[in-house]
């Protein structure tokens, strides 16, 4: 039987599409960073490359703002989200942030880091609303709040990125580890509130979230796009120096890239293993204090702080989000006026055409990327339900390869093969990069549902008479649409993010809204760059609102269908 | 307009490939075809234009001239928007590395300084074509002569002038009375008023020009940098005094010269919000196209420096390999055209002056020309002071190396 024999090809097929161009590219990097790159002339293996890399001015400094910013964000991303769900367990407040998370999760790392560049830089909103009646500022002060000497504005802008990513994660691994149960037992010994989360749940939901965890570690020490808007720039953190070198015109400069890929990719295996012994040591003294007994009060500072700090982060990114559109709709706002002095229309106006087949684009490589991968896992899913098959760990592993791995560690490679495969710069190249992050979010986003749908629906279709692929399109698609049409708009708003695989894959001749926003981000007018942020950040929500709506209609359509006529 | 250094080794891996037999020199041709012939033959081509796309006025003065291209000569244009022209160099040398001798991906570039320099020495143009365009003949060689050299460097028909800029300094005259009228009495302003001047960081070529005029008025001989660099002691006797001017005046920058804005843009916003009091321009009428944008306020006004600023010319090129080497010729030609001239002249489009003689316009365009206005803060061109000649790019290339070993760490 020709199809299934396709459905059992498609596990491995998926994971050639997206971990061949990541190995492909790491190889392709990590040659010429030892010199071996023969377009380039280079055709010995030296380290020369890698002697240079050591000795380019302001590279220490590089390495001190990546790794405050990438530690500093995972560390308190991780213990805001802990200390939150621990002490907030079970109350409204959680039902309410929950709901909150997916759009916070929608909106790109670009439009968020704009938008906290509007509110905080000196002459920035928050600023504005104090001033001068309560700072007696007429002029901002000379103070740097972003792009500040120890990437703390970066480190803020990944945090408010980062909670919602993490807190998902955490309440989808509380239900598989019966969070509920434990916390009665404990609670039932006299524990508070917050130390029976830490003590008792704490150890099992950890396991759950440590991949989720490391992936927030990777991302956060090699990001570009936030890093370019809100991090210094003489030097600027590691990844932004290595993109830097990558596009240096003199093209030496390239095995100096390659070795700073490298040396990208080495900081995030250290800065995970560095985690990883973390982790052991706060085992150890954790299982300690588990058997000391102490029951804790009834925690309600702990639980006061950390909402406190959750919805924080929520009104920072809300109000960053305001900023942008109140720019974009400005017609003059000066320093120190609270609100602009005229509001028009006008940069939407003048902006409309390009923006429009700005937004077409980005539309189209979202949506492509996000149904290929849409179909890929559904199709893996299948198979492994059709085979009585789970995903082991390791397979996990994989699944989290192109998230653990920088992305300038192996973009470079990838764009080399591209070139020489004839596709670099083309639709396929575009969309198959972002494929390689748009596809696990989406495995992530839909596995568990897909899962959980109780098999003796299937079962009876099938002792009905029913074939596989007939049980497949009538009894699980439409059981599981909602799940579906949520996992694709979730892959959606990966793609709509994507910087540097645009970058690289698109060759400059493919604008989406992130590449255009960031760019715009180097200077330029606050109110164009508004118009782009704004439409950055609308097109994943409308994508998530349309995923919750849309299945309400076609499941009514179906139960209409349904009654005889 | 950006620039940045191509340094010598890559020159020698080009050169050393070239012996090799990895790749050929460009057949450099004249263009010999008629004006008809070429816009015969661009007819239906897609023209991929690789210019810095940093400025939103000049990308609406693109977008502009792609609708002028598409209606009179079927030619379509795409701005591919670079946020460094050496990006583009860089790209085209690559393509040339692995052989890619036709089909390019870049049809047509702006461009000036040491990335024309380097593309001309590897050989990496089209042309001569200037000759070609009939337009060309209306640009004004004679008064203007960096539309001929580039940076000390003749352009030889390998490039096409498409306008001029001139090193202004704009300010906010509701918070500065008394204006620096040279570089060493730019330190006595700044040390005056700490933390309300900067620069943007090299490359970015706002940052690189400030550099250069600052090693103008500081080196012990001008003379020599308009000759190429002879040798590092050379290098260190005449940059001395610079390095020695930029440590006293960084502490007195904005943010105490620890972070630098990241190109004129930035600079600008600087100045609308108040941060800074002084910023720094290539565009004398940029600052009154910037007030009719509702960019900067009503009181900002210009400033030039007694013994002279740095003025150039910038071009378009077209690289050997160009897919569509007769489009990027008829967008070139129309782009010194009377009408693309006067469109780009206006400060409340873009501001940038022309290349073009109006003793060589009909009555009719002149008065194209005639009937522009100023603009409030534009200096009238008596007023604008003498220009003085980019340095040999070989210098802007080491200093941009030693500003980075100095200050970006």
């Amino acid at each position: 039987m020709r199809r299934r024999g396709l459905l059992s090809s498609l596990p491995a097929i998926t994971l050639a599409a997206f971990l061949a161009p990541v190995v492909a590219g790491l190889i392709g990097t990590w040659l010429p960073a030892f010199g071996f790159f023969p377009t380039l002339g280079g055709e010995s293996l030296t380290l020369a490359p890698w002697r240079e890399l050591f000795a380019q001015p302001g590279l220490a400094e590089s390495l001190r703002l990546t790794l405050i910013s990438g530690l500093l964000a995972t560390l308190l991303a991780f213990l805001l989200t802990v200390f939150f769900l621990a002490a907030c367990h079970g109350g409204r407040l959680i039902l309410a942030v929950r709901g909150l998370m997916a759009p916070l999760i929608a909106v790109p790392h670009a439009a968020v880091a704009l938008g906290l560049a509007f509110l905080l830089a000196p002459s920035g909103w928050l600023v504005r609303l104090v001033s001068p009646w309560a700072t007696g500022w007429d002029l901002p002060p000379d103070v740097a709040t972003v792009q500040d000497p120890n990437a703390l504005a970066l480190t803020l802008a990944l945090v408010v990125k980062e909670v919602p990513f993490l807190l998902l994660m955490t309440l989808a691994a509380l239900e598989q580890v019966r969070a509920e149960e434990r916390l009665a037992v404990a609670r039932s010994l006299g524990y508070g509130p917050l130390v029976a989360w830490l003590k008792a749940v704490l150890p099992a939901v950890y396991r759950q979230i440590r991949l989720p965890l490391y992936a927030v570690l990777a991302f956060s020490l090699s990001v570009v796009d936030m890093a370019l808007i809100l991090a210094p720039l003489t030097p600027p953190p590691l990844a932004v120096q290595v993109l830097r070198w990558f596009n240096d015109p003199d093209l030496s400069m390239r095995f100096v890239a390659a070795a700073g890929a490298c040396l990208q990719l080495l900081i995030v295996v250290g800065a995970i293993a560095l985690w990883r012994l973390g982790e052991t040591a706060v085992a150890l003294a954790g299982r300690a204090w588990i058997a000391g007994g102490q029951r804790g009060g009834d925690g309600r500072i702990a639980r006061a702080v950390s909402a406190g700090l959750v919805q924080g982060l929520v009104i920072l990114a809300a109000a960053g989000l305001a900023a942008v559109a109140l720019w974009s709709v400005t017609g003059r706002w000066r320093f120190p006026d609270a609100l602009p002095a005229d509001v028009s229309l006008d940069t939407w106006a003048r902006h409309a055409p390009e923006a429009a087949a700005i937004t077409a684009t980005t539309l189209v490589t979202g949506l492509v990327a996000a149904g290929i991968a849409l179909m890929l896992v559904v199709g893996c899913l299948e198979n492994e339900q059709r085979r009585g098959l789970t995903l082991s760990n390791r397979a996990l592993w994989l699944l989290y390869a192109p998230l653990l791995v920088p992305q300038v560690a192996f973009l470079f490679g990838t764009q080399v093969l591209a070139i020489q495969a004839g596709i670099d710069a083309t639709w396929i190249a575009l969309v198959w990069s972002h494929l390689l992050f748009v596809l696990p979010y989406v495995f992530l986003t839909l596995a568990d549902p897909y899962r959980a749908l109780d098999e003796r629906y299937a079962r009876t279709a099938l002792c009905l008479g029913a074939k596989p692929n007939r049980v497949f399109w009538q009894v699980k698609l439409p059981m599981l649409l909602r799940p579906m049409l949520f996992a694709l708009a979730v892959g959606f708003a990966v793609s709509v993010a994507q910087y540097l695989p645009t970058l690289f894959a698109g060759g400059g001749r493919f604008v989406t809204l992130t590449t255009e926003a960031v760019g715009l981000a180097a200077g330029g007018d606050r109110r164009v760059m508004g118009v782009y942020a704004f439409l950055q950040a609308l097109l994943p929500l409308l994508a998530f609102a349309a995923a919750l709506a849309l299945p309400r209609p076609l499941v009514l359509t179906r139960r209409l269908e349904a009654i005889p006529a | 307009m950006i620039r940045r250094r191509l340094p010598l080794f890559s020159m020698l891996l080009a050169a050393l490939a070239t012996t090799l037999g990895l790749s050929g020199p460009a057949e450099g041709g004249t263009e010999t075809r008629s004006w008809q012939e070429i816009v015969s033959a661009a007819k239906g081509q897609t023209v991929y234009w690789n210019a810095w796309g940093g400025d939103e006025r000049i990308n609406a003065y693109i977008a502009w001239v792609g609708d002028q291209m598409r209606e009179e000569y079927d030619v379509t244009l795409k701005h591919v928007k670079l946020s460094d022209t050496a990006d583009a160099v860089s790209r085209v040398l690559a393509e040339r590395a692995a052989g890619k001798k036709e089909g390019g991906s870049v049809d047509l570039i702006w461009i000036n300084g040491e990335n024309f320099a380097a593309m001309k020495e590897q050989h990496l143009l089209y042309g001569p074509f200037t000759q070609a365009l009939p337009n060309f003949r209306l640009v004004d060689v004679e008064d203007k002569p960096s539309t001929l050299v580039d940076f000390t460097v003749p352009t030889d028909g390998l490039e096409a002038p498409w306008g001029m800029a001139k090193l202004n300094f704009p300010y906010d005259s509701a918070r500065v009375d008394e204006t620096p009228r040279s570089i060493p009495e730019f330190l006595e302003w700044a040390e005056a008023h700490p933390g309300r001047f900067t620069y943007p960081a090299p490359p970015a070529f706002l940052g690189s020009t400030f550099l250069k005029q600052a090693l103008i008025e500081l080196a012990p001989d001008r003379a020599f940098l308009q000759q190429p660099v002879e040798s590092d002691a050379q290098v260190e006797q005449f940059t001395r005094p610079l390095w020695e001017y930029l440590d006293k005046l960084h502490p007195n920058l904005w943010r105490g010269g620890e972070t630098f804005p990241s190109g004129g843009p930035a600079q600008r916003q600087l100045l609308d919000d108040g941060e800074v009091d002084i910023t720094i321009s290539f565009n004398p009428a940029e600052a009154s196209s910037a007030i009719a944008n509702k960019l900067l306020p009503e009181t900002v006004r210009t400033f030039v420096l007694d013994k002279g600023t740095i003025g150039n010319t910038h071009f378009v090129a077209i690289p050997f390999n160009a897919n569509a080497a007769e489009g990027a010729m008829v967008v070139a030609n129309f782009l010194m055209s009377p009408k693309a001239q006067a469109v780009k002249q206006n400060p409340e489009a873009w501001g940038d002056p022309t290349v073009l003689a109006m003793t060589k316009l009909t009555a009719g365009e002149r008065h194209l020309f005639e009937t522009l206005p100023l603009g409030v803060a534009t200096l009238p061109p008596d007023e604008l002071g003498p220009t003085l000649l980019e340095p040999h790019p070989s210098w802007m290339t080491r200093i941009e190396a030693e500003w980075q070993k100095r200050y970006a760490r």
